[in-house]
């Protein structure tokens, strides 16, 4: 077994005396999805956020193909190809659909993907590339955000609540697109939910968190087969 | 009807004084979310450093040149101490330190060249053109002073605009957090913002020097005008800076050559008040809502 793409050992955070992320250690593999499952308030935005380096941790690591990302700045942590896509999808509303869509690959310069790429990803967004982004819809606003993180190439996908807000429908076609980005792209997704249903349905394995702390760990197929964890955490 | 035009084209030069300052204003608003109240100090300093340069060189132009660059010097560097410290905090914060800027800058001044104020050489002749036997209020400076701010201006909303540069440095105002988790270095773009920023200023302070003379305070007015505005165009808006400011320029001209200079200072905080109380996002807000 190789080592993972990214990988998360112990990681701790507090903010102040508030432990929201404790100890917790996961690996996310080339071309798989792991999601990170949970209650609100179980940690799971705080360590995404600690992975891509807007929180500070107070122990553990962080590792991309074995080097420590711990201790770098937000910007040089995107720029070893880690793209954060946050919660509320962080769509810059008075930039136009394609202003945001450069402005994902601008560090990368000429490295950087296509517009065109992202336009066949994502045909809606073609149609509404001159329109203020705050004029899109909430499927068209995650398209952008997930697009946008594209544009820089990265080999890990942090992605926080893509569901949020979505009717249910939209939702089975992010999940299902989140799928094969890993898939055709070999992306390492780390994908946190609410949503744990729809999470499982694509995910290879998921973590789920209470508390900060990781309460289970196991192949997707498994979390879900297992209904006294299914009732006590992931509510369905 | 002579007398109109006259102080019509006067209210377009110092119109366009008042939209540098306004723009300097704008820029550094926009990157920061501050009002820099030192701003009339800042543009002081440099314009004291271009008279210097100019007397001990002889020549006008070798002043300029240093006085923008000093000003880009200055922006970046009070951004990076001072400003630095104080940015995402209260906004009070960042105005007691930029109000302390300006007292340190005016007396620093007055220490280094001394309190009586200095004439200061224009560009071009101040003599007004002549047409048909009678000499207008508008002079070869005051076409570069026209000039220079649109260009100045014209070359702003192109690099906003058109430039992987102006795109990141939107960004970083607009969502620092988010621009940094695109890989946008944003400590560096509010450093330039507030360099770019200081850069019109003291281009300001050269356009206007001829006219109010170089000391440490003479400025105060301007920064005053300067704000008025870009209040007025919305602090958020560099076009709006620029119209703001050639509106308050033909205001104040107007009310000057119509009913008294001594009104002026009165006539622009009438404006302010009156911008404030009827549409406080100025004339050309694109929000709704607005942080004061």
């Amino acid at each position: 077994m190789t080592a993972a793409t990214l990988q998360v050992e112990s990681l701790t955070t507090d903010y102040g005396p508030v432990r929201a992320v404790d100890g917790v250690t996961l690996a996310v593999e080339e071309g798989s999805v792991t999601a990170v499952l949970g209650a609100n308030g179980a940690g799971k935005t705080s360590l995404l956020r600690t992975i891509s380096g807007l929180e500070r941790a107070s122990a553990g690591h962080a590792l991309l193909g074995g080097e420590e990302l711990l201790g770098l700045g937000v910007e040089d942590i995107v720029r070893r190809g880690v793209a954060h896509v946050p919660e509320g999808r962080g769509v810059i509303g008075e930039l136009t659909t394609e202003e945001n869509l450069r402005l994902g690959g601008l560090w990368q310069g000429a490295a950087a993907a296509p517009l065109s790429e992202m336009y066949t990803l994502f045909p809606p967004l073609q149609e509404r590339r001159a329109q203020q982004a705050s004029s899109l819809s909430g499927g068209e606003r995650q398209m952008l955000s997930i697009g946008r993180a594209l544009m820089a190439r990265p080999r890990v996908l942090l992605l926080d609540e893509p569901s949020l807000g979505l009717a249910p429908i939209v939702v089975a076609q992010i999940m299902k697109l989140i799928r094969s980005l890993a898939a055709e792209r070999g992306l390492a997704v780390l994908l946190v939910e609410q949503n744990a249903r729809s999470a499982l349905s694509i995910a290879d394995r998921g973590v789920v968190l209470n508390l900060g702390s990781v309460v289970a760990a196991d192949d997707a197929r498994a979390l879900v087969a297992d209904e006294s964890l299914r009732h006590a955490y992931l509510g369905f | 009807m002579t007398r109109f035009i006259d102080l019509t084209l006067n209210g377009i030069s110092t119109g366009a004084v008042y939209a540098a300052v306004a723009l300097a204003l704008v820029l550094i608003w926009r990157a920061t979310r501050i009002v820099n109240f030192a701003q009339g100090g800042m543009l002081m300093v440099t314009t004291f450093i271009a008279s210097s340069v100019i007397g001990s060189s002889g020549s006008y132009w070798l002043g300029f040149v240093v006085a923008l660059a000093s000003g880009l010097v200055l922006g970046a560097l009070v951004e990076l101490t001072l400003i630095r410290r104080v940015e995402g905090g209260p906004p009070l914060n960042a105005v007691i330190v930029a109000l302390g800027l300006l007292i340190l800058l005016e007396a620093g001044a007055g220490m280094i060249w001394g309190n009586t104020p200095k004439s200061f050489p224009p560009a071009f002749s101040i003599r007004g053109y002549e047409v048909g036997g009678t000499r207008l209020l508008f002079s070869p400076n005051d076409t570069f002073t026209v000039l220079v701010v649109i260009a100045v201006a014209a070359g702003l909303a192109a690099l906003f605009r058109y430039t992987a540069l102006g795109l990141k440095m939107r960004a970083a105002a607009l969502a620092p957090e988010v621009a940094r988790m695109l890989g946008v270095r944003v400590g560096r773009m509010f450093t330039l913002g507030w360099a770019l920023a200081a850069f019109v200023g003291s281009l300001a302070g050269l356009l206007v020097a001829p006219s109010v003379f170089v000391g440490p305070n003479q400025f105060d007015p301007i920064l005053v005008f300067g704000f008025t505005a870009a209040v007025l165009g919305g602090l958020d808006s560099p076009p709006g800076a620029v119209v703001g400011g050639l509106i308050l320029g033909l205001v104040l001209s107007y009310v000057s050559g119509y009913e008294g200079s001594s009104l002026v200072t009165l006539a622009a905080l009438v404006v302010l008040v009156a911008v404030l109380m009827i549409r406080p996002g100025g004339l050309f807000s694109t929000s709704k809502e607005r942080r004061v």
